[in-house]
């Protein structure tokens, strides 16, 4: 049989085809001794593409922390980090792109998204038991767009739902930088105890190598080489590179994977997600410090005639690599049987160190696993500040005008996709299987128990990326400390993040600039809420046309709560206090106020202090720990007076109003209301709480006011709004559907 | 009373149901997996909800040829209790047990939330121990929850009293803005005639906890156990 290996030669256009420079080809050839034969040069084309090894951005991302008490696997070790959480039991979770995919096929791209990021979580041996996701689109006014949010949102319940795992919240911006390149980043966290962790090695010599899943067909060829490129008008011809995806097959995958976990006859497991085969075999045995060998003949496919060039660079999805224990193969086997699902042996570990892949027995790629697995060139790249930077942090507000009359204002607001209701997203979602969910999504971060423990995990994804455009060191420190204060919100203790870096191409020093400013910014703030970095995802090459996405790096933070209820952001009953936590500031640059209401992405950030916010997730935390909040909402997009008129509408048939007064001293009324002032948090307490309230507040030294009650059926503020709830419900709650529905 | 709950490949809220059953209810519950074809242990069966078989084809149309399907028909000719939760109740239909069929939710989605029920018949071992008026807050979860039947089965089942959960608002009113999928007359739950086999869209073991949100669940369970 002739296969492309024979009769393929390796021509300049080739190698750049492949996105292979000329240097990385001098790398490859010293690495073999020798030229690369066509399968080869593909099995290092997708291993040294971005997406698999980071080669662009692993010079940045060493500033991150990673260390911290809690830590089991840290970032980088494993498909995902491993936090301890006490009692012996411990969390994976991890936040991945799929914007590419999802870009070109919205219901595929995203479905394979949250497929791909529970493969990773339960193959270390935890159940998930959550997902989430952090969305990006361009304005929602467009056909195009409109599109695009349909069918990533059907994709991700499609196959979230039958998964059965719930759909708990998430995140999701509307602004034109993603025009033609939507963002989709879906998060999963699994539950283990701590012993049930797996690591995904390749060990014992003779060992046996299982491939279990679906059989391997042309679809999502080097889908990992397809994301690290820029997106262009031809990119539509690339659908061959998306993958299609079976959830069926994969909730199957998962029961049986943990079923054959818990027997102990698995040495080491890992999912073929990018890169497939490829990626899977190299890195088990890197990690292994062995060999691997594989003959391609064995691998169960769905069409005929392929080449072991497609075979090994195939994303089909819903498969896994398995090495068993030799010996264990029928106990095995019967588990698969159990499950119907398919599973052929294809080869075996091997102690010669490298990945040798054959064809009926003859050898057609042979490589040293762990320089392709470990040693990717790793680029240090030019870096600029920006040209933009100065004119846009240098407009004033002021210059602006007046926004006119200010309830209608805050109804624009409301209405802005950005800042609405996404019950028309999270509806589509099984939010409540598994019946762990203690606090539905629409709250700052999302709730979860873990039965037979006083435990809950809340968990917030954020990113504002209009921050992060502005001023990229300033915004990465403010998406880790929104997550902080979310996830505190409910009274939780912040533990770690996962985090998704969505940027242009690096390649322009003035990305590579904001990369590394982000970088440096969640760096510092990371390192004082004490929340190492436990894994995540770099996505570069966001780019269409017009231009790059605003910088994204958007965090998945999770909190731990111990043994007491946690807060959600609705007020709660007639009569209770209203407080604000925090000081508001002459801030308006950067706002969602500036964007709704004059189409400007302009101004300098609000300032965020790092000791307070800090301390402000502890003055939280502490009086969710003392049960004296009833409610606790923080001031983001659209400032104090969405804020507050969230808290008066957010529960469905609980609507109830609140009447506030808070002092405006030298601000402008724009401010007061919309301005985005960090480190502000508004809560509600019980009347009789009070004053306790306030001696713990007085105790930390955290500026506070008491503004106001919780009653009546409108909002009222400070004699400058004055709106009924019916009114202030119905914009906020349709303002997706609306739109939607007109599509 | 012994409780089993089926697992089909793709069964997803069968952790769920047996949670309820054995560690909120503190019953006798055992797992049953779908290849198994004796039941005859057991005194009550829940179908779970999920996606059997990925729903591929038609819901609950491929679980229905699962060996143990059999066996809960004997269980059911026997006049033993089978409860049929979501998916559970697609099965069901598909399997003949009780009449009428699924189509898509008429908005096209999936939808999950919480809905009312009014309870509308309460002469039966599935609600013997709630009111009949009583509106109960339940939460739905699916695609395909949009019953139908033809008029004369509709009036079969109204005439036998069949109907026992109908969508309904806050106040107990069956109008169309409560009905969540498009239900022929805001039809959430229905028996068969035997009054032993009981299938519906909502989740009951979804709002049997406090923390959950809702107990109003446990009132199918409670009437159950009476029923012993």
């Amino acid at each position: 049989m002739t296969t492309q290996t024979q009769v393929i030669e390796i021509t300049p256009e080739i190698i750049a085809r492949h996105g292979v420079t000329p240097s990385e080809y001098e790398e490859i050839k010293k690495i073999l001794g020798r030229e690369p034969n066509i399968t080869e040069l593909g099995i290092f084309s997708v291993m040294w593409s971005e997406h698999c090894s980071y080669k662009n951005s692993k010079n940045v991302l060493k500033l991150l922390p990673k260390d911290g008490q809690r830590m089991l696997v840290k970032a980088g070790e494993e498909n995902a980090g491993v936090v301890d959480i006490g009692d012996g039991w411990v969390i994976a979770f991890k936040i991945e792109s799929h914007n590419h995919p999802s870009a070109i096929e919205p219901f595929q791209g995203a479905a394979t998204g949250v497929g791909g990021i529970l493969r990773d979580i339960f193959t270390m041996g935890a159940r998930p038991i959550v997902s989430m996701n952090s969305l990006r689109f361009g304005k929602l006014d467009s056909e195009i767009t409109k599109r695009l949010l349909s069918g990533v949102v059907a994709g991700i319940a499609h196959y979230g739902n039958c998964m059965g795992v719930p759909t708990i919240g998430g995140e999701i911006y509307f602004d034109e930088s993603y025009e033609g390149n939507p963002l989709v980043n879906a998060f999963a966290l699994g539950l283990a105890r701590k012993e049930e962790i797996v690591r995904a090695k390749a060990e014992g010599t003779g060992n046996p190598v299982f491939y279990l899943g679906a059989a391997t067909g042309r679809d999502g060829m080097g889908g990992a080489s397809f994301a690290s490129k820029d997106l262009t008008a031809e990119s539509e011809k690339d659908r061959p590179a998306v993958q299609v995806g079976d959830p069926f097959l994969e909730k199957l995958l998962l029961e049986a994977v943990l079923e054959l976990l818990k027997s102990g006859a698995v040495v080491g497991i890992q999912d073929m997600g990018a890169a497939g085969l490829t990626c899977s075999t190299c890195e088990t045995a890197s990690r292994g410090n062995t060999g691997i060998e594989i003959d391609v003949a064995k691998v169960p496919q769905r069409e005929t005639g392929m080449a072991p060039y497609e075979i090994m660079l195939s994303e089909s999805q819903e498969r896994m690599l398995v090495i068993l224990k030799k010996g264990r193969e029928a106990e095995a086997k019967r588990i698969f049987e159990k499950w119907d699902l398919h599973a052929e042996e294809i080869g075996f570990v091997t102690d010669d160190a490298l990945m040798r892949v054959k064809e009926k027995g003859v050898t057609v790629a042979e490589i040293p696993a762990k320089r392709l697995a470990d040693d990717a060139p790793v680029y240090v790249r030019e870096e600029k500040e920006p040209s933009y930077l100065k004119a846009v942090q240098s407009f004033d507000p002021k210059s602006l005008g007046s926004p006119g009359d200010l309830n209608a204002v805050l109804l624009k607001l409301l209405d802005s996709p950005t800042v609405a209701s996404k019950e028309w997203i999270y509806r589509q979602y099984d939010h409540m299987v598994r019946t762990n969910t203690v606090v539905l999504p629409g709250s700052d971060a999302s709730v979860i128990r873990i039965k037979d423990t006083q435990k809950y995990l809340a968990i917030s994804t954020d990113c504002n990326s209009t921050y992060c455009y502005l001023d990229p060191y300033e915004g990465g420190k403010i998406a880790v400390a929104e997550a902080a204060r979310n996830v505190a919100c409910s009274g939780a203790v912040p533990l770690s993040v996962t985090n998704c870096l969505n940027f242009g191409n690096p390649h322009n020093p003035e990305i590579f600039w904001q990369l590394k400013k982000c970088i440096e910014g969640m760096r510092d703030a990371c390192l004082k809420f004490g929340t190492p970095v436990s894994g995540g995802n770099v996505s570069l090459y966001n780019q269409n046309p017009k231009g790059a996405i605003d910088p994204t790096p958007t965090i998945g933070m999770v909190g731990l709560i111990e043994g007491y209820a946690p807060v959600t952001s609705s007020f709660k009953e007639e009569g209770d206090a209203v407080l604000i936590l925090g000081e508001t500031l002459e801030e308006l640059g950067g706002s969602e106020f500036l964007k709704v209401i004059f189409g400007v992405k302009s101004g300098r950030l609000p300032r965020l202090d790092l000791d307070r916010a800090k301390s402000l997730t502890d003055l939280l935390t502490t009086l969710a720990k003392h049960g004296l909040l009833r409610s606790a909402h923080d001031c983001s997009e659209g400032g104090f007076a969405v804020s507050v008129a969230e808290s008066c509408i957010l529960e469905e048939e609980k609507e109830i109003g609140a009447s506030v007064e808070l002092p405006q001293g030298h601000l402008s009324k724009e401010a007061l209301l919309f301005g985005e002032s960090q480190s502000r948090v508004v809560v509600s307490v019980r009347p009789d709480d009070l004053k306790k309230v306030e001696e713990v507040i007085k105790s930390s030294a955290y500026p506070y006011q008491v503004i106001g009650k919780v009653g009546g059926r409108a909002l009222k503020i400070n004699g400058l709004v004055s709106a009924p709830l019916t009114v202030l419900k119905a914009t906020w709650r349709n303002a997706i559907a609306r739109r939607m529905q007109s599509a | 009373m012994k409780f089993g709950v089926v697992v089909f490949p793709g069964s997803n809220c069968d952790h769920d149901c047996h949670h309820v059953l054995k560690n909120v209810l503190g019953l006798d519950t055992e797992f049953i997996w779908h290849k198994t074809n004796d039941v005859s242990k057991f005194d009550c069966l829940i179908l779970p909800g999920g996606f059997s078989y990925g729903d591929y084809l038609r819901t609950g149309a491929i679980a229905r040829f699962s060996p143990v399907m059999d066996a809960v028909k004997r269980h059911a000719e026997k006049g033993k209790l089978v409860i049929g939760i979501c998916n559970g109740f697609q099965i069901l239909l598909e399997a003949g047990l009780l009449p009428g069929a699924m189509l898509r939710n008429n908005s096209l989605q999936f939808i999950c939330k919480f809905v009312h029920l009014r309870v509308e018949n309460t002469d039966n071992p599935f609600t013997r121990n709630l009111k009949k008026g009583q509106v109960l807050s339940v939460p739905v979860a699916h695609g395909d929850g949009n019953y139908f039947a033809d008029e004369a089965t509709l009036a079969d089942l109204e005439k036998n009293d069949q109907v026992l959960v109908r969508y309904c608002d806050a106040e107990g009113q069956t109008t169309p803005e409560s009905n969540p999928n498009g239900s022929a007359r805001n039809i959430a739950g229905i028996v068969n005639k035997s009054k032993n086999v009981f299938g519906l869209m909502p989740h009951p073991e979804r709002a049997s906890e406090k923390e959950m949100g809702s107990l109003d669940g446990l009132g199918i369970f409670h009437s159950i156990l009476q029923t012993a």
